[in-house]
Order: structure tokens, then sequence, then C-alpha cells
């Protein structure tokens, strides 16, 4: 065992840190769930990144990327958080679509979607669940059936994400007939073609980041469909899996918000209920062992390891550590916690608020922390279904 | 950057999860339990003779010259067997102080005797009638001392498998006089305490999942209600995000500073935890078969009782982690940051 980074690591870490030294916005971009124009600040960030060669690191060289391998990627995580830089409004196209487009997609797909989605030209949503399919997933509704060189797409979608400002969106269909597991596609379409009705949907937060999609037969070409028809439920797991599992929450995100939690124990300590303090020291202590555990794991996968339902652990450690530290800033907060970040006396504490209403979604979102226990317990305990 | 075990070290803790796994069985440990014994000669001297006692030691006191990264596995594997010899204080904490003393001493050249420690962090001192010798602390220094040069008082603990003892002793001749030693004890005690707990934890969890596959209520196995799967993914939880804790605070023991010192003290919290909720989880999923002797749950929940409060409680820990908080470097380019780097 070997915690030392090697001299190349090393180099790279001081490499992208200088890039984003010189090239992070001074001030914060407004959300990109709020506005237009906080969406296209994103997209032009997206821009600069994929200009320096910084927007997708962790893809082949071919497609815009620098080839790193984990370790490389968890280091670059940790300058990108350290620079304080953007959110990443592409994430559910560079994190969630691409690793499954370069395993299942065709030469054709790849050269067609991969480039603009790492310059930040074609900003990808998802469109996986539906009214009735949400934990049951393989519920689906929606349908595709081929005409000729066509696919023609219909159903009703929800909560997805990126959907009211993005320009594409990939999501599971069935063939009419079909059941359950058996005969879906995941399949690319424009929010933009006709047919396509989007409403947006208000977050707890405020941001209308969510859409609820209506598909009335849109005409997209054949070419849109991942992998074959009756695919989709396979090549859908296989985005579940654990590297995407991985990729969509970087533990420098966490270890980033501690830090900053230490300081604002320090600065309010005097203040504070002194029971915090325990709290303060819980909520960095949880953001380490996650870093600990990536680095465990991302090791294993190098060697050539796999990593199955354990990853699992990963999304409900995350998850409830992201809603404790949040919460004991709130404590430190006191009073002040309830503040806007537009409130003149709000200082920090509306930051603090944004990030504890996002943390809520965290046991919901990618997959509920209830599936993840019945996981845990089925596929890596053994337990009866 | 390569966060996994040597093969060395797999095959090491392979070797004593396999010999545990035969001579430290359910039965073994209730036949203990029905003769008030808490030492196995024949198990004693199947650890001894498989060089697990001495694999801590320097190579010129005829130890193998592993460090805390190789043993931590062991220790790991002590608690989940509960061990009741004291494998880990002997061999893991005990016997690398006193070398560091004194190689040659005899006490190391007979391996089959084993090595008691007086920690000032700890009242009673375990294993102290049975030892060869105990390791024994006054102002920093350290005394050397056979069982029958003091004056022990047994202390019964609720861990059947505990032998508790006060020492009353006069200090004469000091073997050392670094107080240093004691502070590099107390980060092995405490580690290998977390890592006991950690394989505890993980025993109580693995009994619990047995017991819910065949106990049938309702006509179904009760492992197939979501409300018992859900009780035992939580506890599996805490412990897949204590073991690489302990793991990375293995390594980094011998850096000797403020980041190997807080991720030890963060280790035994969180290990300590996780045990404390993998017991009670397992308790509870055995119903009032947990809360009796029939299964083996008491033998781990006593055992996590001892060591969770030894070697340093959750308030000594904790203010180890909010010492490096507070004064060394924080933010995510710096988990692997160690004292005098730029």
């Amino acid at each position: 065992m070997d915690l030392n980074y090697t001299d190349a690591q090393n180099e790279f870490r001081l490499t992208a840190r200088q890039w984003l030294a010189d090239h992070v916005p001074p001030a914060p971009l407004p959300h990109f769930d709020a506005s237009r124009e906080g969406f296209e600040a994103h997209r032009a960030w997206e821009r600069t990144m994929h200009a320096g060669g910084w927007s997708v690191v962790s893809w082949p060289k071919e497609y815009g990327g620098r080839g790193l391998d984990l370790i490389e990627w968890l280091i670059f995580e940790e300058e990108y958080y350290r620079a304080n830089a953007p959110g990443r409004v592409n994430q559910n196209g560079i994190c969630l679509l691409a690793p499954t487009m370069m395993e299942y997609g065709t030469p054709e797909q790849k050269a067609r979607f991969l480039p603009p989605m790492a310059s930040g030209e074609e900003i990808w949503a998802q469109a996986w669940s539906e009214p009735q399919a949400g934990s049951d997933l393989a519920n689906i509704r929606a349908t595709v059936t081929q005409d000729g060189d066509t696919l023609v797409l219909n159903g009703h979608k929800i909560w997805s994400s990126r959907a009211v400002f993005a320009d594409w969106a990939f999501g599971l269909f069935r063939t009419p007939g079909s059941e359950r597991h058996k005969g879906m596609s995941l399949v690319f379409f424009p929010l933009g073609a006709p047919g396509v009705t989007v409403n947006p949907i208000r977050k707890m937060d405020g941001h209308v980041g969510f859409a609820e999609l209506f598909l009335e037969d849109v005409r997209v070409p054949v070419f849109n469909r991942l992998g074959d028809a009756g695919q989709g439920w396979n090549i859908c797991m296989a985005t579940a899996g654990f590297e995407r599992g991985l990729l969509l929450r970087s533990p420098a995100r966490y270890q980033h918000a501690a830090a900053k939690l230490a300081a604002l124990y320090q600065a309010r300590h005097n203040d504070a209920d002194p029971a915090l303090a325990p709290e303060v020291a819980k909520a960095w202590m949880n953001a380490e062992a996650y870093t600990l555990a990536i680095y465990a794991m991302s090791s294993r996968l190098l060697a050539g390891g796999k990593i199955g339902a354990e990853a699992s652990t990963n999304k409900i450690f995350w998850s409830e550590l992201d809603i404790h530290l949040h919460q004991t800033a709130l404590a430190l907060l006191g009073a002040k916690a309830e503040l806007l970040p537009e409130a003149p006396d709000a200082t920090s504490a509306g930051t603090w608020l944004d990030g504890y209403v996002f943390s809520l979604a965290g046991p919901i979102y990618a997959g509920s922390n209830e599936i993840q226990r019945n996981i845990i317990a089925e596929r890596m305990l053994g337990l009866p279904r | 950057m390569d966060f996994r075990f040597t093969e060395e070290q797999l095959m090491i803790a392979e070797t004593a999860r396999k010999l545990l796994a035969d001579t430290c069985t359910s039965a073994q440990l209730r036949a203990m339990l029905s003769a008030g014994t808490a030492r196995d000669a024949t198990r004693w001297d199947a650890l001894v003779e498989t060089g697990l006692t001495m694999t801590m030691l320097p190579e010129d006191a005829g130890g193998l010259g592993l460090n805390e990264a190789d043993f931590v596995l062991v220790a790991e594997a002590a608690g989940y067997a509960a061990l009741p010899e004291p494998l880990v204080e002997s061999a893991g904490i005990a016997a690398p102080l006193l070398a560091s003393i004194d190689p040659a001493n005899e006490y190391l050249a007979t391996p089959e005797l084993s090595l008691a420690i007086g920690h000032p962090c700890n009242p009673y001192v375990a294993d102290a009638d049975t030892a060869g010798a105990l390791l024994l602390e006054r102002d920093g220094a350290t005394y050397l001392l056979r069982p029958d040069q003091v004056e022990l008082r047994r202390e019964e603990s609720v861990d059947p498998f505990r032998r508790l003892f006060s020492v009353t002793w006069n200090p004469e001749q000091p073997i050392s006089r670094d107080p240093g030693l004691w502070a590099d004890a107390f980060d092995r005690g405490a580690l290998f305490a977390a890592a006991q707990c950690a394989g505890l934890a993980q025993r109580a969890i693995d009994i619990a999942v047995e017991y819910a596959k065949t106990r049938e209520q309702f006509g179904k196995a009760i492992g197939s209600y979501q409300a018992v799967k859900h009780l035992i993914a939580n506890a599996q939880v805490q412990v897949e995000f204590a073991k690489p804790v302990i793991y990375a605070a293995a390594v980094t023991l011998p850096n000797r500073d403020a980041y190997s010192r807080a991720r030890i003290s963060h280790a035994k919290l969180a290990a300590a935890e996780a045990a404390d909720l993998a017991v009670r989880t397992s308790m509870q999923v055995h119903g009032a078969m947990g809360y009796s002797w029939e299964v083996d749950v008491h033998f781990l929940l006593k055992r996590v009782l001892g060591l969770a409060a030894t070697w340093g409680g959750p308030g000594l820990h904790r203010a180890r982690v909010m010492e490096r908080m507070q004064h060394d470097k924080l933010g995510p380019e710096h988990t692997f940051a160690r004292a005098g780097e730029g």
C-alpha cells in the first residue's frame, strides 16, 4: 500500500491548479437552473474549459479528453473544488451518458455526439422517470415505434434535470406491448424537436431545474438509438453502475464543504452551542472517510478489479453526510440560517442554505436510498429477495 | 498512490483468519466460558507456531520486521473471531515497545510468553496474570516487571475473556526514559482496537445475516423483510466507511505527526461507532435470542464495550481530530498531507 502521489501525479496537480487559477471566474456564476442567463454563463465556462483541454479529462484523447485514470481524475476534482470553480452544467452528458456511449455507441454516434458534448455546444438532460415509474423504473410507459429510418416517441417523462434550458435529452422508451425489463430502448432527442413540450417544475430551492416532458409523435432518426432495440434496460443499468456512481459525486466536493464548515465553526464557535463541536468533527471525518474509501475503490478498479453492489454504500454515505454537514452549518448560523443569499445580512449564510436544500434531494435521486439498502442487503450480503 | 494491500499482507491476514476460524469457534468460546478460562493453551501455541506473535518484531529480535500496515488485518481477524488471547496487545502493541528499547530482551526471545502493557490511558492491565512480563509506565519512563514482582487485583469485566487487573507496583530501574515510546504505543493501541472493532462489527453483521436467512416469521425468512434488510444494510455502510480509515491510519502511523494521529483517532471513533451499531443491530435481528447467551452476539457486544472505552475513548479521540482541524491544513488537496510538506 502506497499512499503517496507519484511525481507525475504531483506535477499534474500543479498544472491543473495553475490553469484553474488563471481561468476560474472571480465571482460565482448565477445558478444554471435559475435562469437562461445562468445556464448560458455555465455553457460559456464549459467552452473555456474545453479550449484549455479540461472539460472532459477522463475521456480518451480522441474525443477531447486527457485519458486520465481514476486517481488523476480524483486529483483534478480536488483542484477543481479547491479553486471554487463553477458547477458542471453538462454533468448528465459528461458523466452519465458519455461513458455509456463510449461502451455501446457506434463510431458514427460517438463522432456525432461526443465532441459537442465536450465543448458545451450541446448540453444534455436526462429523461428516465415517469409519473408511475420512479424507484420502479421498469414500469415506464413511454413508447418508441419504428417507421422506416425514423423512431417515433410518445409519452410523459418527469423530474428531468436540466431539461428546461438544455439542448438534448436521453431517455428510456419501450416497444408498445412490451413489459418490464424487455423491449426498452435508450433514445436521444432534441428538446426543441416538434412534438416536445417542456413544462418547468419548481424545485424546493425555487429553481426550475426540473422539467416535465410531453412527447407527441416526436420523430428522430434510428441513428439516435444507443445499442439495439430492446437493449435499453441493460445499457441503463450499466449507466447506474459503479464508475458512474463514483463520477457523480467526487469526494473533493465534500472535503471542500467540510473545510468551509471548519472555517465557519472557527468564526462562530464563541456564539454557537458547544454541542456542535462534535458535529463539526463528524462532518469533517465523514468527508475524509468517503475520500479514503473512493481512493481504495479507485485503486482496486485501476488494478483490474470490479466493484459491484458495494457502490450502493457510497450513495447512502455521501447523501447522508451531505445533509449532516449542511445541517451542522445551519445550526452554527442559528437564526441567520433561514436568510436567502440576497438578504442584506446573509453574508455566507445563503450559500449554506442553498447547499442544505440541495442536499435534501441526495437520498432521493440516483436511486433512492431505500433501493440502495435493498441492493446492499440482497446483492452484497445475500439476504433473500 | 495505490490504496491496496500487498499480496503478502493479504496472505498473513488469511493465515490468521483461517487459524482462528478453525481454533476459535463458537463452541470453543462456550467451552472456555463454562470452564471459566480466558486462555486456551493449544490455540495460543498455534498462534505462536505460525509466527503471528513475532510479526511486528524487528528482524534482529527474531521477528519478521513487519509494520502496522502488515498487522492491521491480523488485528481485524482477531476481532472477527472475538479472540480471547492477547495476540493484539502482546504482539501488536507491547512487543514492539520492548523491541524498540531492547531487541535482544529475553522475553522477546521466548515467543510463547505474552507481554502485558499497562498504558496510562487505560486504568487496568489486560491479561497481566498470564503474561511473561508487564510493561509499565511512570512519568514517561518504561519499566519491565514479572507478574510476581507486582501486586495484581482482578477487576472482573462483563467480557468473560477480558482478564483485567489493577496493578500496584514500585518503580525501580526503568529500561527507558523516552516518553515518545508510550505515545507510539498509544497510537498502535488505538489503531488495533479500531481494527478489532471493525472485525467484531463484520462478525456481528455476518451472524445477523445468517440468522435472518433461516429464521422464519409470518411464513417467510425475516431477512426478506425490508425492515430487517435496511437495519443490516445501515450497519454494513458504517463498516465500509470505517475500514479505509483504519487502513490508511495503519500506513501513515510511522509519520508520527498531527495528520497521522488524527487519522488514527478518526479510525478509532468510526470503528467503535460502527461496531456499536453492528452489535446492537445484530441483537435486534436475533430478537430475544440476541439478548440471551444462546447465540454469539453477547460475546461481540461485550468485547466492543471494552474496546470502545480503552486506548482512548471518544472524547479524547475527538479532541485529537479537532486539534488537527484547527491547526493543520484542511481541504481536498490535503487528504494525504504530512507535517513539514510545502
